[in-house]
């Protein structure tokens, strides 16, 4: 049997069931108030075996906590994922039925995309053609808004991506409905949308753009880690939020 | 390319109906699945016809269910669980719910409570109270915790039971008009008067023989049962910059309150 749960889980679990999803800076802060507010034992390195256990019993609900990492600036994240559903049931609560159909038809724009995005003039045409029921530039507008707020998707200057919450929850649900559309990153083995794919035509593996930029950071001449060809993208730079050092200061406090 | 699109979008296509079977869950109510107490032979007959392997998934898939209803605060009705969830292992209803309390309890701090014995409501109530200085708050993206704070602390300061022109006017006081469409509530009115009176937060009762017709509120049993009386008396004394005790009523209420709810 696994470890049961304490107070100081649970109260995390809430936490992160009604945030959606949470930064693992945001992580290691609720971990360290969740101990306390219960008087349980903390360590600040300890943050992975807490939610070990709390993994453990979720598991018979077919349910874990997983971490994935965002696309954009490689920062790692924790989500709650159903691995029972192969769906998009998650969202069916908060969603009437032509605006999943709008959600879905968003996502096949992205995943057949070649950069992993789809501009909102392309997601309001779709939304001319949903077969549940129409709906009107203002109100699709209206809705895409809803679906940025609530984190399922990400919006810059008028162009769509999936939001991390989006990749980590519904990796499952992609991969069946997409099946090989589905590439995954050759560094970090998760599921690559915003990506760069190697050029070379009978190499063509993928990597995302904050794992391009530590695989190529102070290599001299850029590579395919898997052809050895020339990698004829522009190299992202490594942005802060990859540097590991505040972190590593705030847990040498204790 | 082609090829694999297709596969694609007929897989989207089958599933829209699930999806669709999910949202009308709210409406739908036929009685069809209406549950009657299963003879203990009965019980016994389904607990041999399911593997321990089924039962369980069965459980799994019933405190998904109530999750999910629970974001949204909707009381949940037995019928729906049994309709659209436990189906043709109904025998085992009381099996299966037991379990799904106990997970509730020990891996989720949440508490699954009977508001209606004759129709088998339930509610899940939170037993874990938010405290000061979250890193993220447990209860985001939701200001009208504040504003249902408001309410619930003005009907216990006065006894229990107010006029609805008593709520009125101290949301006036702070700047929320019922009278007027709010940035952040909408419609006040109907946020206080309808939602959080089927949030069960709430008590929206109509005053006998009151011509014009007058309302007045009362504590929810969702209320009742997740709020501590102590906090509202706490937050008020925080208000008027004074002791809790000073309330000598409404302390004994809350201390009382404090013991026989945990
Ligand atoms: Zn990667
Ligand atoms: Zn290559």
């Amino acid at each position: 049997m696994s470890r049961p749960m304490g107070d100081s889980h649970k109260r995390f679990l809430q936490t992160l069931m009604s945030n959606g999803i949470i930064s693992s800076i945001q992580a290691k802060a609720l971990h360290r108030h969740c101990c306390e507010t219960h008087g349980a034992h903390y360590s600040a390195d300890r943050l992975d075996e807490f939610i070990d256990v709390i993994n453990a019993n979720l598991q018979p609900m077919f349910m874990y906590i997983r971490k994935g990492m965002s696309e954009e600036d490689g920062v790692q994240y924790y989500a709650l994922v159903n691995t029972a559903e192969t769906d998009i049931t998650r969202m069916s609560s908060d969603y009437a039925d032509n605006e999943l159909e709008l959600f879905r038809k968003t996502m096949d724009l992205i995943v057949d995309s070649e950069n992993g995005a789809a501009s909102s003039t392309d997601v309001l045409n779709c939304a001319d053609s949903l077969q549940t029921k129409k709906m009107k530039k203002k109100e699709t507008e209206l809705v895409l808004n809803k679906f940025v707020q609530d984190k399922w998707l990400n919006e810059k200057q008028g162009v769509y991506t999936l939001s991390t919450r989006c990749i980590i929850e519904m990796e499952q649900y992609m991969r069946l409905i997409y099946q090989d559309l589905i590439k995954v990153c050759h560094v970090c083995h998760n599921v690559a949308i915003q990506s760069q794919i190697c050029e070379n035509p009978t190499c063509g593996i993928q990597m995302h753009l904050p794992c391009v930029a530590i695989y190529f950071k102070g290599r001299s001449d850029p590579l395919c880690p898997a052809c050895n060809q020339f990698w004829a993208h522009e190299i992202p730079v490594v942005t802060c939020t990859l540097s590991r050092p505040p972190e590593a200061n705030g847990e040498a406090e204790l | 390319m082609s090829q694999r699109k297709r596969v694609a979008h007929a897989g989207s296509q089958n599933r829209v109906p699930r999806v669709s079977r999910q949202v009308v869950l709210d409406e739908d109510d036929d009685g069809d699945a209406s549950y009657t107490q299963p003879t203990s032979s009965q019980v016994q007959k389904a607990r041999e016809n399911y593997t321990p392997v089924q039962v369980d998934r069965k459980v799994a898939e019933v405190v998904q269910f109530i999750l999910i209803k629970d974001q949204k605060k909707i009381p949940i009705r037995r019928t729906d669980i049994v309709k659209h969830v436990i189906k043709e292992y109904k025998a085992l209803y009381q099996d299966i719910m037991k379990r799904a309390d106990r997970i509730f309890e020990q891996v989720f701090g949440l508490k699954l409570v009977e508001i209606d014995a004759k129709n088998h409501i339930y509610i899940l109530i939170n037993k874990l109270q938010p405290v000061p200085g979250e890193p993220i708050s447990m209860c985001p993206g939701n200001p009208k915790t504040g504003l249902l704070f408001v309410i619930l602390s003005v009907i216990f300061m006065k006894g229990g039971t107010v006029k609805e022109n008593v709520v009125w006017n101290t949301l006036k006081k702070l700047r929320v008009d019922v009278g007027e469409k709010h940035e952040e509530f909408g419609d006040v009115k109907k946020v206080v008067t309808e939602e959080f009176v089927r949030q069960k937060y709430l008590e929206y009762l109509r005053i006998p023989h009151t011509e014009p017709l007058e309302h007045e509120f009362r504590w929810g049993q969702r209320a009742e049962k997740e709020v501590s009386k102590m906090k509202v008396l706490e937050f008020v004394g925080e208000l008027h910059s004074q002791e809790p005790q000073s309330w000598t009523q409404q302390y004994r209420e809350a201390t009382s309150g404090e013991s026989s709810q945990r």
